[in-house]
């Protein structure tokens, strides 16, 4: 049984949330833990706390309480072995605009103890692996956000750490270039057996990437383990109403409570998601129960369980309508 | 000391990438040069100078006053660093704090030297003339660093607390008001109103300006150049020293 790479017990973070306001608790007890050579998604609304899990375990910012772990080291007590022991690519672009993509990680390196000759190869070796050797020599704000993002997470590797912190990697990328950094990060994680702990937005990276998930809300981890396991937790389908009108006074939900073998009613403006136990059986039923009210209904699908409604099911929030939120 | 030397390289690149930067840095001083220098010519009269002008006595505490005005935007990196995620990246990684605060200092203070010998050239221009000799311009060469490097970490500090491009140019300009006049930059202390004198005697750029201006004349006090210069290396190694502690104030911020 490998050690855990990452290891975060009961940690507590509360930031001041302006004069005379109680204190706002952005990690309320987490704990989740990775094995080596795992990929972990923390996949969470808008301000669940993800990037301040992975503030506290770069050592960026400190914990009130609780303790955490980054390959055996605590990250209060061996900050300095905890460092040389990560790459972190922040939410926000974390390079030097006014440098080139190779001042930039030349310099990265060699902050990290590379020799001036290896962190050139190294650096070199890296823009060839994310395809930017043709704009190697330019100043990185010429960049465009793709390639930033991707300049970005070369930085994150140029030291070869063990374990990877990417906050939101992909959020800006094309879906060529996204697919091409799941592919990159697939292949150092099970090649090199680098542990990588990936915040996300994306369903369907933290589906194709991560080998364990943690949905994260409030700063606590509400559900985790496999993608695949999550979703099989859910029992049977999912049911998703577009409804003409707004549900302003809740006869919808009502309604539909009513009905036998539905459960998990959410109501989001005019669209209305439901578990249920059978697809078939249960859509006549709930058609027909907003049809004697006269509820005019635009669309209805069923669908087999995906990451969205395993994140619904814990969040309380449809994974789409937190993505409308933020845009 | 390598993550000084690599922290000094990437200012250093950055900085002489944008050499027009530096020239325009130089307006300011050379209006102040030759606006006073016409203003007052004449009007106050200084003993110990070979050739008593009054443009040679104000050059010296105009590169004080330059090296203290470039010190304030010093912490508009630091703050640009925030806005992306250049500093969280630099600070999850073993750099030295202490690197992250001297590298990008002795950047700076290679423009101070740079600014320092164009605003003496501005001065000879305009006729002023040391009787001081070399070590008296190497004097108020160090001394000029020694301002910009003390402000320039204080503004650094204020950088890493206030996160805002606005806080930190408006704090910088609420004090390097009272630092520029209430000093001897400008005035003769012998001319001026007494409390001026007093509140001098507090500030570090008045000392930086006292200590050069000896230095260069024909016979120096040396006594007080050394009593000037040690009270400005131990200012400029006390706030440096303090600063470099603000990163933990950020760290504890975010
Ligand atoms: N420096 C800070 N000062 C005050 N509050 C903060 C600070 N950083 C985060 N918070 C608060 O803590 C909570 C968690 O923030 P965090 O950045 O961890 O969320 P997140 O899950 O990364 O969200 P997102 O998906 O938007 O990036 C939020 O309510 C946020 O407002
Ligand atoms: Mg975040």
């Amino acid at each position: 049984m490998a050690t855990d790479a990452l290891e975060a017990v009961d940690l507590v973070k509360t930031y001041p949330a302006g004069r005379k306001k109680p204190r706002l608790r952005a990690l309320d007890g987490l704990t989740f833990s990775v094995p080596e050579g795992v990929v972990l998604g923390l996949l969470g609304p808008n301000g669940a706390g993800k990037s301040t899990t992975v503030k506290i375990l770069t050592t960026l910012s400190r914990a009130d309480s609780g303790t955490a772990r980054v390959v055996g080291y605590d990250v209060n007590r061996s900050q300095e072995q905890v460092r040389r022991s990560i790459g972190y690519v922040p939410q926000k672009s974390s390079s030097d605009p006014l440098a080139t993509g190779v001042e930039n990680l030349v310099l990265s390196g060699r902050i990290y103890g590379l020799s001036r000759s290896l962190a050139v190869r190294r650096a070199s070796e890296l823009l060839e692996r994310f395809e930017l050797t043709a704009v190697g020599d330019r100043p990185v704000k010429t960049y465009s956000g793709g390639m930033q993002r991707k300049l970005d997470v070369a930085l994150g590797l140029v030291h070869r750490p063990r374990v990877l912190f990417l906050d939101e990697p992909t959020t800006g990328l094309d879906p060529e270039a996204r697919a091409e950094l799941w592919n990159e990060v697939g292949r150092l994680s099970g090649d090199e057996g680098l542990t990588v702990l990936l915040t996300t937005h994306y369903l369907e990276e933290a589906d194709w990437l991560a080998d364990q998930l943690a949905i994260v809300d409030h700063g606590k981890v509400v559900a985790e383990g496999t993608p695949e396991a999550l979703k099989a937790e859910l029992r049977g389908d999912s049911v998703h109403v577009e409804l003409v009108s707004p549900d302003t006074d809740g006869l919808v939900h009502r309604l539909l409570s009513d009905l036998p073998g539905v459960g998990e009613i959410v109501v989001e403006g005019n669209v209305l998601r439901a578990r249920v136990d059978h697809g078939a059986t249960a859509v006549p039923a709930v058609l027909g129960a907003l049809e004697d009210k006269a509820v005019p209904v635009t669309a209805v699908t069923v669908s087999r369980p995906s990451l969205d409604d395993v994140y619904l099911r814990y969040t309380g929030r449809s994974f789409r309508s937190v993505e409308g939120e933020a845009a | 000391m390598t993550h000084t030397t690599l922290i000094t390289g990437r200012w250093l690149r950055a900085q002489y990438r944008q050499p027009a930067l530096i020239a325009f840095t130089l307006v300011q001083p050379a209006i102040w040069l030759l606006l006073f220098g016409q203003l007052f010519r004449g009007v106050v009269n200084i003993p110990g100078f070979g050739d008593s002008s009054y443009i040679a006595f104000l050059t010296p505490g105009i590169v004080m006053m330059t090296a203290l005005m470039n010190s304030g935007w010093s912490g508009t990196t630091f703050i640009a660093d925030m806005e992306r995620g250049v500093m969280d990246r630099m600070l999850a990684s073993p750099v030295s704090r202490g690197g992250l605060m001297a590298g990008q200092l002795i950047s700076n203070a290679t423009t101070t030297v740079i600014q320092t010998i164009l605003v003496f050239a501005i001065g000879f221009a305009a006729g002023a003339r040391y009787d001081g000799g070399a070590g008296g311009y190497a004097i108020t060469v160090f001394a000029a660093m020694l301002v910009g490097t003390a402000f320039g970490s204080l503004s650094n500090a204020v950088a890493l607390l206030t996160r805002q491009d606005e806080a930190l140019i408006g704090i910088f300009q609420f004090v390097s008001l009272p630092l520029t006049f209430m000093s001897s930059i400008m005035i003769d202390p012998r001319v001026a109103p007494h409390w001026v004198n007093v509140a001098a005697r507090f500030n570090p750029v008045d000392w930086a300006a006292l200590a050069a201006r000896q230095a260069l004349s024909a016979a120096p006090d040396w006594s007080s150049v050394a009593r000037h210069g040690l009270y400005l290396v131990a200012f400029t190694l006390i706030v440096g020293w303090l600063s470099t502690r603000a990163f933990r104030t950020y760290q504890r911020s975010i």
